[in-house]
């Protein structure tokens, strides 16, 4: 009996001790991540990364075309891509609640949400930059709207669904029509939320590389012509990390640094904001 | 009097007219949002029909040169212009299979430290680290992978496998060669953290719907906390874990640029896991924007096509199974 008790005991220390050292050891990654890009990202960081061009080989310079490029692209797929997730989540939370039609467009949302990103750039790449017979940043935007939406498509029914119904039945009960419900009474009391999802959206796409490989493609100098090849940081990350020549790759450390920060600080402010509402 | 009242009649039917336009102007609006949000909805299936008939569109020519060959034979020859996707499928299963080795038994070993031996107010933020990990873009895991990683991995952890299970009659193929540090294992390895966060986000979120009561009662019986998640937690969340695992599959296998700085390229079916190798999201990344002529390019997207056929059906069973449990707990 005693014997008995004291294995049960031993085994559960065992137990309990990988699970405290498994802890650990996910812990570890992320600080030796965010050790080494601080470490070797930090001493390049400098006004001058913000406000000069990419260079040529074995000369200074700095990130501010795919730094711009960036921005570009992302505020044109949070444009493209956030309206039309926001109208499909709409549909699945308030029109369409009980429709055959909601539950297989959410599985099919979710299978989306975690699709391959690079199986999104070869689409888009025969629907848009075959056809048009040039890379653009057009054809990148929409890549990168093409992730954004599954995102926003599934906060938005989520927070939707949150919103108490008596709400909408009073707002029903005065003779609100159903598009003024949902615009005034439903958004506003979900506003939280879908700003998060919109935040958590473009996290997502500000680190990602792989859609914008063969659409968007990159571009040496200074242009802000979308409906050309333009820079972005991640591709411009890509191809210098994997040059030969050591200043190219201590921009390539300087510019994850600027993108790791960029994304943690987005999914901790949204994180955040949807924490107030809960609370 | 009789003046007013003509007026007044004339009014309350020119209210009544303005009333009934604005109502008329409503409903439109009413019909036309409800319209456009359908659509919208209908838009994100027209997206998933679209990648599959894209894909299979660009990809005709290559199915049609190579047809099933296509699937399980390695050559890949840009120059003759003979491809065979046995390679980049065998890289991309076998490093999934290797991270997810590793990334369940330490997700849901830390699930588990989360759900039942964290304090309180440890929990959020140990919680929010570990998924911080999944927020970090796969670019970052691929530079660090290549410049602090691999060197790591050449200098250590190769060369002692080399040296202690090189040895070992039955498994010794899996670790012939020199230590390159770039290698199958290496992406491996990367993929596992990057997984990592999926496994255990899921499996805390099922262990935590868990009812109190059913676990109560096991410690009431004198149940040690190891005996209450081996024979509580996880037979009642087996469902939601498998999906979670699953969901955590469908990133390995489609997970491209952390990959990529790392494997090597290396078309190749090898036996030996410290050996360069390629994946099929790694393959298209590195070789699409300089592959010249219909036949190579439209091979690349084949490979694309498998990938999105694998990964759907992965996804298709951990959506399922997470549709579940999420049925059971309600």
């Amino acid at each position: 009996m005693a014997t008995l008790y004291a294995a049960r005991r031993r085994r559960n220390i065992v137990a309990m001790s990988l699970s405290l050292a498994a802890t650990a050891f996910g812990l570890g990654w992320l600080v030796l991540i965010l050790g080494a890009l601080l470490w070797e990202g930090f001493s390049g960081l400098s006004l001058e990364v913000f406000t000069e061009m990419t260079p040529p080989p074995g000369s200074a310079g700095g990130l501010l075309n795919p730094l711009m490029g960036s921005l570009m692209l992302t505020a044109l797929a949070v444009f493209i891509g956030t309206p039309i997730g926001i109208l499909a989540g709409t549909y699945m939370a308030e029109y369409g609640r009980y429709d055959r039609l909601t539950s297989v467009v959410r599985f099919i949302n979710d299978i989306l949400l975690s699709a391959p990103s690079i199986v999104v750039g070869l689409f888009i790449y025969e629907v848009m930059v075959r056809p048009m017979g040039h890379f653009s940043g057009y054809a990148g935007a929409v890549a990168l709207a093409v992730i954004v939406m599954p995102v926003v498509v599934r906060t938005t029914e989520d927070m939707l669904i949150l919103v108490p119904n008596q709400l909408r039945e009073a707002a029903a009960a005065i003779g609100l029509p159903r598009a003024f419900i949902i615009a005034r009474v439903c958004y506003r009391a979900a506003k939280a939320g879908m700003i998060t999802g919109v935040l958590l959206a473009v996290a997502r796409i500000s680190g990602e590389t792989a859609p914008l490989l063969f659409t968007a493609l990159n571009h040496q100098f200074w242009s802000t012509d979308l409906n050309g090849p333009i820079a972005s940081l991640p591709v411009v990350i890509f191809q210098f990390a994997l040059s030969p020549y050591k200043d190219w790759q201590k921009l390539a450390w300087t510019g994850a640094l600027i993108i790791t920060f960029t994304v943690l600080a987005l999914s901790i402010i949204a994180r955040a904001l949807s924490a107030r509402k809960q609370s | 009097m009789v003046d007013v009242a003509l007026q007044s009649e004339a009014a309350v039917t020119s209210a009544e007219a303005s009333r009934a336009k604005a109502l008329d102007r409503l409903r439109l609006g009413d019909r036309i949002f409800r319209i456009l949000t359908r659509a919208s909805a209908l838009g994100v299936l027209a997206i998933l029909g679209g990648v599959m008939v894209s894909l299979l569109i660009g990809s005709l020519p290559a199915l049609r040169e190579f047809g099933f060959s296509f699937l399980i034979e390695q050559r890949w020859n840009p120059v003759t212009e003979k491809f065979g996707a046995l390679a980049p499928i065998y890289g991309t299963v076998v490093t999934s299979f290797i991270a997810m080795l590793i990334a369940v038994p330490v997700g849901l070993l830390i699930a588990v430290f989360l759900t039942e031996l964290c304090p309180m107010w440890l929990r959020r933020p140990i919680g929010i680290a570990i998924e911080l990990l999944a927020g970090i873009p796969s670019i970052i895991y691929g530079i660090w992978g290549l410049f602090v990683f691999a060197p790591f991995l050449q200098d250590t952890l190769q060369p002692f496998l080399i040296s202690t299970l090189g040895n070992v009659p039955i498994v010794a193929p899996l670790f012939e060669g020199p230590p390159y540090g770039i290698g199958v294992l290496t992406a491996s390895l990367i993929l596992a953290i990057m997984v990592l966060p999926f496994v255990t986000s899921i499996s805390r979120d099922v262990f935590d719907a868990v009812p109190p009561v059913l676990k109560e009662a096991a410690y009431g019986v004198g149940c040690t906390t190891w005996e209450v998640v081996r024979y509580v937690v996880l037979p009642y969340t087996r469902v939601g874990v498998i999906g979670g695992v699953m969901l955590g599959l469908g990133r390995a296998l489609g997970e491209t640029m952390a990959v990529t700085f790392v494997i090597g390229n290396a078309h190749k079916v090898s036996a030996s896991i410290i050996a360069p190798g390629t994946t099929i999201s790694a393959t298209i990344a590195n070789e699409f924007t300089e592959a010249v002529g219909e036949l190579y390019t439209s091979s690349l997207i084949a490979l694309g096509l498998i990938l999105f056929f694998i990964t759907f059906i992965v996804l298709a069973i951990a959506r399922y199974m997470l549709l579940r449990i999420e049925r059971r707990i309600g």
